[in-house]
């Protein structure tokens, strides 16, 4: 396998799970400011700061409305971070390896920015939002589906799931550090009905509401919520789940010796931490963490196997 | 009813499709009858049906714009089929392969003794001033003495019938996959019209070409590595070369994929370098080996054409094909044929005038108003006149450009393309066409494709076919008559 073409696999299953990931969160929050009280809710701010989406393009004004919000996020090509701008840059990856993906593989991706692009409008009004992001959602969904029943499993369909799974966990711990950034619950102690609220639209944006309950029979609660996301193997979305993943691809890979020295230490992380005792401040820099462990290998692995001319 | 035979008038041309007005050729009559049932609401979701194909599939063709940089474009395609005889077609893919023969003996000659040359029937001063001539390739001796494995040869037919070659495409054709493409989307949205008729089917061409590409391995083995070469996504013919590779199986690389060690070619794997057998390259001569060809460009790859001489790599086309694919040149093919085969062309050229003869340039510019003018080594319908249809203006600037660089000037006649019924709006108007078949050769074995790639210039009236100039395409249908 070129290295050129393992590298436009990796970006192209990156950039697909990152705008799907983009809608979920997007829905996240969407939820959570028709749950909350007036007072309490976030606002965008948050979103925009843990999409990386403040940093480079044009930014945004700070007294945006919220529909300036969601254009930006959701179909601005300006802003790197949009949904729109991450389907182009699938379908651009796409593009380059149109001769190693499956072709209904390469139509999903091109009809998935297409329609992403003819639509944007609806996504960006309340009323059609949900259904738009859900689109989005099922777009990529279908396209992973293509890819695992008719794409060869081979090294190329490895650096798929590396990209898959390394963006989905960094995605994870994104939409989890949605909660962390408003600190609702230090500021405010009767607003205890309304954590467990929030704590339920983090699992239902992951899909991981009916899973959670299967496995874990209790009712909502945060440590519980945090273990789930963190460490369920069984629970596809979750970031040991996702780290699993990358190390079954790396063990099949060759030269695979450094990736795995920087992978194996993440995973010790994420089994060991307690998600008791991680209080709002912990669990951001605990995610901040990861995040950057999520960096080291995704650097490891350019360096072992991509083009560097 | 919305296609009315009866209506459809291509006054003072050839029509590929109806005799006279009303009557089809006999070869179209399922077709045109087939057509004129279809009520007006089914030409529209018919025509919606091959958009989203095309759309679906992402058919596209890169242009190159100063506001927005690199964009795709759907490439327009018309629905309605061309149709050519059995019968006919195979007195053209007789005439396509003398021609291929000749033109590949006429390159190796070029590269060795150039006894064509010293025979005095073609002019020395022509080599001397061609510019895709290349003195690295001299004394190359490439597989089989196969220089042009693939040509693609441009066909029109002139208002009594004739159909006359036009240009030779010997450097890096394309248009191939929108050939293949075409007949994908017309099987989704016609599958009963193929059901019925007996349309001769064109799918083989990847597997032809794998085959080709295949016998040109310099290391015999059962699965050579053969790669695509490609320029890059903002090729305008990007799409090509990636369908190609994907429907062949082979890598397809860029440049800064390879690299040449001790004259052999490798690419850079994910497990490391990995040798290569054959490169299809899509790239022009002068960028395939900045160094090789003393040229300062950073694409290609160094040590190339030292790897391809040593004969540890095949290259196809070879590089220096290009000698033959000159429009001057291009008027010597009669003799040319006459002088390696001993036989007299097949299909005729189009009468060109050689701006380089004193006698022949004077003829030009006196009649420039009623004559076309082609610039010896443009592609794409670039730096051309159109005489009958330019300003006076534009006439004298050609006629100074003639008078400064005759060698890259020539004159033909405007000829009175044929055309097609082509669907504006839900009515049928003619439209002119070309035809480009490709022809592979292995040496061994010279295979033409089973029609070709129908050009149509979509703009009424114009007789420009290009993509890149407001052209479009049809599925061509080679049927029994």
């Amino acid at each position: 396998m070129l290295s050129r073409v393992a590298e436009n696999i990796y970006w192209l299953a990156r950039y697909v799970e990152r705008a799907e990931n983009t809608a979920r969160l997007i829905n996240v929050n969407t939820n959570l400011m028709l749950d909350l009280p007036k007072f309490a809710r976030p606002g965008w701010e948050p979103i925009v700061e843990i999409l990386g989406a403040d940093n480079g393009g044009e930014g945004l004004p700070e007294d945006a409305d919220e529909r300036s919000v969601l254009h930006y996020l959701i179909s601005d090509t300006n802003n790197p971070a949009s949904i729109l701008s991450s389907l182009l840059m699938a379908r651009e990856n796409g593009r380059t390896i149109r001769d190693i993906i499956p072709r209904e593989a390469w139509e999903k991706v091109n009809d998935l920015y297409l329609v992403a692009k003819q639509d944007a409008g609806k996504g960006i009004s309340k009323r059609g939002r949900y259904d738009y992001l859900g689109s989005v959602i099922s777009g990529a969904q279908t396209l992973t589906g293509v890819l695992a029943g008719t794409m060869l499993h081979d090294d190329g369909y490895s650096f798929l799931r590396m990209g898959r799974n390394l963006e989905r966990a960094d995605m994870t711990t994104r939409i989890i550090d949605v909660r962390t950034a408003d600190l609702l619950e230090e500021m405010h102690e009767d607003l205890t009905p309304f954590e467990n609220i929030q704590w339920m639209s983090v699992l239902k944006s992951l899909t991981g509401y009916q899973m959670y309950r299967r496995t874990i029979q209790v009712r909502i609660q945060r440590p519980e919520v945090l273990r789930f996301l963190f460490q369920e193997k069984r629970f596809p979305r979750a970031f040991y789940h996702t780290v699993c993943e990358v190390e079954e691809c790396l063990t099949s890979l060759p030269h695979n010796k450094e990736p795995l020295a920087k992978l194996r230490p993440l995973q010790d992380k994420v089994l060991k931490a307690d998600p008791a005792k991680l209080r709002q401040e912990q669990l951001h820099k605990f995610i901040d963490k990861l995040q950057l462990g999520l960096a080291g290998v995704h650097n490891v692995i350019g360096k072992t196997y991509f083009l560097h001319s | 009813m919305a296609i009315r035979w009866g209506s459809y008038k291509s006054k003072d041309f050839y029509d590929e499709l109806i005799r006279v007005a009303g009557k089809p050729r006999p070869v179209a009559n399922t077709l045109c009858r087939y057509l004129s049932d279809l009520k007006d609401r089914d030409i529209e979701e018919y025509k919606t049906a091959a958009e989203l194909a095309i759309q679906v599939m992402g058919i596209t063709f890169t242009v190159y714009s100063e506001e927005e940089g690199s964009i795709d474009r759907a490439w327009p395609f018309d629905i309605i089929p061309r149709v050519i005889p059995r019968s006919e077609w195979k007195q053209i893919e007789k005439g396509l392969v003398q021609r291929v023969k000749a033109l590949n003996l006429f390159i190796d000659d070029l590269y060795h003794k150039q006894q064509i040359v010293k025979d005095k029937v073609f002019p020395a001063e022509l080599l001397q001033d061609s510019v895709n001539f290349r003195k690295q390739c001299v004394g190359v001796k490439p597989p089989k003495g196969i220089w042009a494995h693939i040509c693609g040869s441009d066909l029109v037919r002139d208002k009594d019938g004739t159909v006359y070659v036009l240009e030779d495409n010997l450097r890096v054709p394309s248009g191939v996959s929108y050939m293949l493409e075409n007949r994908l989307v017309m099987k989704r949205v016609f599958p009963d019209l193929f059901e019925e008729s007996n349309i001769l089917p064109v799918d083989d061409y990847p597997s032809q070409l794998h085959d080709m590409l295949t016998a040109m391995s310099p290391r015999k083995v059962k699965q050579p590595e053969i790669v695509v070469l490609t320029p890059g996504i903002y090729n305008s013919a990007y799409f090509e070369h990636a369908y190609l590779a994907q429907q062949m199986g082979a890598e397809l690389v860029e440049g800064r994929d390879l690299v040449v060690e001790k004259d052999i070619v490798y690419m850079r794997t994910i497990s490391g370098l990995s040798r290569v057998d054959v490169i299809y390259r899509r790239i022009d001569d002068l960028f395939l080996d900045p160094a090789g060809f003393g040229t300062d460009s950073m694409l290609g790859v160094p040590g190339l054409l030292k790897a391809w001489k040593a004969g540890n790599v095949a290259l196809v086309n070879a590089p220096g094909a290009g000698v033959a694919d000159d429009k001057v040149v291009y008027s010597y093919v009669p003799e040319i044929i006459k002088y390696y085969l001993g036989e007299e062309p097949k299909i005729p050229n189009v009468p060109t005038y050689r701006c380089f003869n004193k006698k022949e340039r004077d003829h030009v510019i006196a009649n420039i108003d009623k004559l076309v003018i082609k610039p010896a080594n443009e592609s794409g319908g670039y730096g051309m006149l159109i005489g009958p249809q330019a300003s006076k203006k534009e006439r004298d600037h050609f006629v100074r450009l003639i008078r400064r660089d005759p060698r890259n000037y020539i004159g033909q006649p405007l000829l009175a393309l044929s055309t097609a019924p082509t669907l504006v709006g839900n009515r049928v108007e003619p439209r002119h066409l070309d035809l480009r078949p490709f022809i592979l050769s292995s040496g061994d074995h010279t295979y033409v494709t089973t029609g070709g790639l129908t050009r149509v210039a979509l703009r009424k009236g114009s007789t420009v076919v290009n993509s890149s100039q407001g052209g479009g395409s049809k599925d061509t249908w080679i049927m029994e008559d």
